[in-house]
């Protein structure tokens, strides 16, 4: 139940993928939403919730990938055709990295701001800045790669979430129920 | 050892005539009685202002504009008065996009609040050469009471010095922005000059 199968994905690889693919796209309605509001006192602290909201991404994914390699992965369908599971494969491994290399260049950002305002993550842990290079040009530099390598993750999740509703609604496989209940490979549907 | 005895044997004279020019006496008597009068502080006085931050470190800062005058009155220190206007237009941290916040409408709002003001109410004597000062602080449009403790840091026939230091809660006018990452206590510390009008 609470670990993967070679069958279907446990409680705790569930909890992870939902609760850290919610806050991950609702870190890109943030971020996108944030830095276009003229209201500096609403702005100030969408700034602070999202660089909290990043941190937990982060802490987060660090136990995921600890847990992933300490679980078997579910087996592909049968039917999947190998270029299907190259990009299925693909897209999880885009996603995996995005989901460090996003919130540290975030963090790349604060850092580098000669603003140098302190990450207090949820108001309760001070989280240091990265030793790099203070400057109006290194924040620049990083808030850009931040922004593109945030908004590639978004088009990447957005295949991928169009794949997982390809797979339930189209190919009605058992794909998308899997990762919804620890149960679902014995009791859904399943057409192989 | 020569030069410190030789050194001790100048400076201890030295510090003795100056403490008897400062004892209580003297000090009440030739000087304290002249310093009444209304003084115009002067522009080469310092406004300057921290605020901490979590983890350590936080925004350090001077104000460039003000204006304002007191009044001393060394017979009943208590009918001293003292009214202060500082230009939050004038905000200088050393680093632009800080001070441009401060401007902006989280903070200052300066362009729709041009001044911030101080009006003593109650002027108390805390020592011989020390006062605590009571009064209203505006800004923002709000008021609210605000203490500050003054120091007598030197003086001449027609000035006098004073440093100023006292904590402002920016929460009570409206500014709380970046609280709690940003101290809710702004601490001014401030060298102000007055010079006889
Ligand atoms: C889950 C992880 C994260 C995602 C998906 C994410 C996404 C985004 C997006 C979409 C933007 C708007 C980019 C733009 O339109 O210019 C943004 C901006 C920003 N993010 Fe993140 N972010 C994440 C984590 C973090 C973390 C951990 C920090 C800092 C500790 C951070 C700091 C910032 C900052 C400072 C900006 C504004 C950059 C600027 O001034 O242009 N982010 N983020
Ligand atoms: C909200 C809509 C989403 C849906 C419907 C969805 C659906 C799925 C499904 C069905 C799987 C299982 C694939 C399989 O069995 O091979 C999966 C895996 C995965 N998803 Fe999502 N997902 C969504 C959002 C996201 C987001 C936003 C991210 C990234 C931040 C993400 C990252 C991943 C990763 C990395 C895997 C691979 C897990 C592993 O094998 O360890 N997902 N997703």
């Amino acid at each position: 139940m609470l670990r993967n199968s070679r069958d279907s994905f446990g409680l705790v690889s569930i909890l992870f993928h939902w609760v850290i693919g919610l806050i991950f796209l609702g870190q890109i309605a943030l971020g996108y939403l944030m830095v276009r509001v003229s209201d500096f006192t609403l702005q100030f602290s969408l700034y602070q919730w999202h660089k909290s909201f990043g941190f937990l991404v982060l802490g987060l994914s660090a136990l995921r990938l600890l847990w992933k390699l300490a679980n078997p992965r579910p087996r592909d369908p049968e039917h999947m055709n190998s270029l299907e599971r190259v990009a299925a494969h693909a897209a999880h491994v885009i996603l995996y990295l995005s989901l460090f290399i996003v919130p540290l260049t975030g963090w790349a950002v604060a850092s580098s701001s000669p603003l140098q305002i302190p990450t207090f993550m949820f108001n309760l842990v001070v989280i240091p800045q990265l030793p790099i290079t203070i400057s109006d040009a290194a924040e620049a530099f990083w808030a850009a790669s931040h922004a593109w390598l945030a908004y590639l993750s978004a088009v990447v999740a957005a295949g991928h979430i169009l794949a997982a509703l390809h797979h339930h609604f189209w190919k009605r496989d058992t794909i998308l129920m899997r990762m919804l209940s620890p149960s679902a490979a014995k009791t859904g549907r399943n057409v192989n | 050892m020569k030069t410190t005895d030789m050194l001790f044997s100048t400076l201890i004279p030295a510090g003795l005539a100056a403490l008897l020019a400062f004892s209580p006496m003297t000090a009440r008597a030739d000087t304290l009685s002249d310093v009444s009068g209304r003084y115009n502080i002067q522009p080469s006085s310092r406004v300057g202002f921290t605020v901490t931050q979590v983890g350590g470190g936080g925004i350090a800062g001077n104000f460039k504009k003000f204006s304002g005058v007191f009044s001393l009155n060394s017979s009943d220190i208590s009918r001293s008065t003292i009214s202060f206007t500082l230009y939050p237009e004038s905000v200088s941290t050393g680093q632009a996009r800080v001070e441009s916040f401060l401007r902006s409408d989280a903070v200052f709002d300066s362009a729709n609040f041009p001044t911030i003001t101080f009006k003593s109410t109650q002027i108390k004597q805390t020592s011989a050469d020390t006062a605590e000062v009571a009064g209203i602080l505006t800004a923002r449009g709000k008021s609210s009471p605000a203490n500050f403790q003054a120091n007598l840091a030197d003086h001449g026939k027609n000035s006098i010095t004073f440093r100023v230091q006292g904590k402002v809660m920016r929460s009570r006018y409206g500014m709380d922005v970046g609280t709690p990452i940003y101290s809710n206590v702004v601490q001014f510390d401030m060298m102000i000059r007055g010079q006889r009008s």
